[in-house]
């Protein structure tokens, strides 16, 4: 068997160079087939089916495709935000402070009764104002709306307490399902443990820990632009399959198609050799990062210069060209996610510590602020999760890097519940943090920047407070002028990132999609999170 | 005999009371909780992490916690997943039959293979067939099962394109399905098991070969067979039949890696990702539930021993 193993491996080393193609679905130009069933993978199974009450990718994936949204990302173009169960986009009063939503008069929940807008304001009192004994993890997000309104059958009315840049992109956030009301009227907690939307498939059973089975929804209302139904699929499967490699042989063994959230570049190049007639290949930067995180509460990271020399002391180009090859990070990005639409130039972000490219100098100019700061042999524990993509590689390179100015970082890998505890416990030195959203904008990405004593409480935890960083934050997030907006987030990087170097990320995320290439109609975005509900997605016969 | 076995089925109490308490004492000793790991990564205000272990209950001073559950127990209410909200029997009777299933044909696997291979090594002790055998035989305990998984799994989908079901079918739906999807499984983890059984029979064999009685059988003129099958083997089986019996109880919950290899929706994946996400009424409740299974297939064995050795006799 050890002869055959190594046979094996030698055969992998000599089949013919990964290939990265675009996707025949992106490509357009094909008229969709209808039937078929789309078997994908989910690495995670869901704690509940409550989509507000979740946070994980692991209940938008299988539950999605059962419910709508108020709007949602364009499947086509996956920056923009278009209608679901609206009729239009949003239209604000003349004082910004009313949103007011026209809904589509043609949707039926999956049990045949009609949706009204007493369904989006049970919907969304439960996201914003929960009962007692109802978590709403996001209601934080719509901390500006005052009031939820339906003063028509079809027409829902937000009130908000003060104009806000982010609001109404906020009503396509994947975790908003549309609900019944009759059904929360209930049992406030129905949706927990059931599933009844008015998405594009309805509810066909599953199995825990195994899978999950959406059926077509005949009465979904949506049409593509030439008029047809959707959704194109009959069904779809999700396989729960908790372990990457076996993912990979699910995929390579044709049992599963896809996996949304990601593989690593081995295991990209791994699939493409072995189907290099088969498969297609997505891949996009991704809104999540990890951030170095030094806790400010302790000494001597309470000294601005120490946590600043800690991020000169980082190569982030060279970094991300090398960790590409082998985990998912890739791109150098301050605050905001490269290439998004609030991200820095690269000739802007250069000039914070640490970005730049001259990384001697850098890694001098660390140096020489340890020594100033009394602490040129720094040696700290350097808090990280056990899990190896890409945690585990960007530590280690992190740990070399920092080698190399002098200071000792021992790694300090954990579980991620005890990780998690020490976070929240302010119980280390300097921690490996991270952050995944569902959109570019900079009120998600920055909150963890608010005082920690205050918004930030529970998410800042480099445990600092600083009226001003969140008098800027604040500023921010009332400017609706997205060009103004885009100066006020890049000064907020200059100040958080370099002048009190608080906390500050390392390398960006970018995500890898192979998959088989009968699976049309699917684009990938920035994110894990959007463009979920499968509607548009359809196969094609080989 | 009636009385040992109702003061055996009682000494299960204690025992049992004792795992319960030693699970929950370890699992509260371990850091972090199911709370910070649910929002783990996600912009979650600390309020709704307090909210959240208010609704959980772990909020609660320890003792109350453990009285609740034992007060439970005793009423056979397992509880609920912390996790899932679901009871912790729906929970298991989705993963039961799986791990039944694999621990049994696992161990056919192994016994067909252990005992005639261990006979035979024991008759042909110091020949080539012997140490072809033991060669065999060690082969299965060096290589751990989930390595040779991963290698049948490697070595399948090369060749062939194939790899197991990665979706568990029931037996009676479908039966081919269902062998296709254990088959390598139980193969890989049935080897490491033959080897542990095969080893004893040969030297529990070998040690009874040299008994007086067999001499006499032998001297009686009977056939060799017949000496070694009915007068050696089924006296030296007391042995094996306890190692057999032990793995096939450790093989319920106990193959974590093997079943994340294959995907297998089983008890010990179940038990794993419990403890991962500190599910403590669940993580409670499988421990119990295994040592139970533990301390019944011990039981199972004693009672055993007297059909195999007429000797033994309990009072």
């Amino acid at each position: 068997m050890l002869v055959l193993s190594l046979v094996l491996a030698a055969c992998s080393q000599t089949a013919k160079p990964p290939t990265s193609s675009v996707s025949p679905s992106v490509a357009g130009g094909e008229k969709p087939a209808p039937g078929g069933t789309l078997t994908f993978i989910v690495n995670a199974e869901p704690p509940s089916y409550d989509g507000h009450r979740e946070t994980t990718f692991a209940l938008l994936h299988p539950i999605a495709p059962h419910y709508s949204l108020l709007y949602k990302f364009d499947p086509n173009d996956l920056t923009k935000v278009t209608p679901d169960l609206a009729a239009e986009m949003p239209q604000a009063s003349a004082d910004k402070l009313t949103i007011t939503v026209k809904l589509r008069q043609d949707v039926k929940f999956h049990d045949g009764t009609a949706l009204t807008s007493e369904d989006v304001k049970a919907t969304y009192d439960k996201i914003i104002f929960p009962p007692t004994g109802v978590l709403s993890p996001r209601a934080g997000a719509y901390a500006v709306v005052s009031a939820v309104n339906a003063p028509e059958k079809y027409t829902i009315e937000f009130k908000l307490k003060y104009p806000s840049a982010s609001f109404q992109t906020n009503l396509a956030s994947p975790w908003n399902f549309i609900y019944s009301a009759a059904k929360l009227k209930g049992d406030i907690k129905f949706y927990e443990k059931n599933v009844m939307g008015t998405g594009p498939f309805s509810y066909d059973g599953n199995t825990k820990g195994q899978d999950w089975k959406g059926k077509k929804n005949a009465d979904y209302f949506g049409k593509d632009k030439d008029g047809a139904k959707l959704p194109y699929l009959d069904a779809y499967k999700a396989l729960i399959i908790t372990d990457s490699n076996a993912g990979v042989t699910a995929i390579r063994s044709k049992q599963a198609m896809i996996e949304f959230r990601g593989f690593t570049p081995q295991q990209r190049d791994d699939l493409s050799r072995a189907l290099p007639n088969d498969l297609a290949i997505q891949e996009n930067p991704w809104i999540c990062v990890n951030y170095v995180v030094p806790n400010t509460q302790k000494k001597p990271f309470d000294d601005p210069r120490v946590r600043r020399a800690l991020s000169l002391a980082v190569d982030r180009w060279v970094g991300g060209e090398a960790l590409s090859k082998t985990t998912i990070v890739k791109d150098v990005g301050g605050l905001m996610r490269p290439k998004g639409p609030f991200a820095q130039s690269d000739t802007e972000l250069v000039k914070i510590a640490g970005f730049g490219k001259d990384g001697k100098a850098n890694k001098d100019a660390a140096k020489a602020l340890l020594a100033a700061a009394g602490v040129p042999n720094l040696s700290f524990k350097f808090l990280n999760r056990n899990i190896s993509t890409p945690y585990e590689p960007v530590a280690v390179y992190l740990i070399n890097e920092w080698k190399q100015v002098g200071i000792t970082a021992t790694h300090d890998v954990k579980e991620t519940s005890p990780y998690q505890a020490d976070l929240r416990a302010g119980n280390f030195e300097v921690a490996l943090d991270f952050n995944c959203d569902f959109l570019d904008e900079p009120d998600l990405q920055l909150a963890k920047f608010w005082s920690a004593s205050k918004a930030g409480k529970g998410l800042n935890f480099a445990y600092y407070d600083d009226t001003k960083l969140d008098g800027m934050i604040d500023a921010q997030s009332r400017e609706t002028d997205p060009a103004k907006r885009i100066q006020l987030v890049g000064a907020i990087e200059k100040y958080a990132m370099d002048e009190m170097a608080y906390q500050y990320p390392v390398l960006w995320w970018y995500r890898i999609i192979p998959y088989l290439n009968t699976v049309r109609g699917w684009k990938i975005g920035s994110n894990h999170y959007t463009n979920q509900d499968l509607a548009t997605v359809w196969l094609a016969k080989k | 005999m009636r009385r040992y076995i109702f003061g055996r089925l009682l000494l299960m109490i204690p025992t049992l009371v004792g795992v319960a308490i030693l699970t929950f004492v370890i699992m509260r000793a371990v850091p972090g909780d199911i709370v910070a790991l649910r929002y783990a990564g996600s912009n979650v205000p600390q309020e709704i992490i307090d909210q959240e272990r208010h609704l959980l209950g772990l909020d609660k001073p320890l003792w109350v916690q453990f009285t609740d559950w034992m007060g439970s127990i005793s009423r056979l209410d397992l509880g609920q997943s912390l996790w899932t909200g679901n009871s912790v029997v729906d929970e298991v009777q989705v993963r039961m039959p799986l791990s039944i299933e694999l621990a049994v044909l696992a161990t056919l696997f192994a016994v067909v293979l252990a005992i005639p291979l261990g006979v035979i090594a024991a008759v042909k002790q110091d020949t080539w067939v012997d140490y072809a055998i033991r060669v065999f035989s060690i082969g299965g305990l060096a290589m751990p099962s989930f390595w040779i998984g991963i290698m049948m799994v490697l070595i399948t989908l090369t060749l062939w394109g194939w790899a197991p079901p990665v979706v568990f079918t029931p037996l009676f739906e479908d039966p081919v399905a269902n062998l296709a999807g254990l088959i390598l499984p139980a193969i890989a983890v049935g080897y490491r098991y033959s080897a542990v059984s095969m080893r004893m029979t040969r030297s529990t064999v070998l040690e009874v070969l040299r008994e007086d009685y067999v001499r006499t059988a032998r001297a009686k003129g009977l056939r060799e067979t017949l000496v070694v099958v009915r007068h050696a083997l089924r006296n030296a089986l007391l042995p094996v039949v306890t190692v057999v019996s032990l793995e096939f109880a450790f093989l319920i919950g106990g193959l974590v890696v093997t079943e994340q290899v294959f995907n297998l929706n089983g008890i010990g994946k179940l038990l794993v990702d419990a403890v991962a996400h500190r599910d403590y009424t669940l993580v409670q409740a499988l421990v119990l539930l295994l040592a139970a299974v533990f301390v019944l297939v011990n039981f199972i064995v004693d009672m055993v021993y007297v059909v195999l050795d007429p000797r033994i006799r309990y009072s």
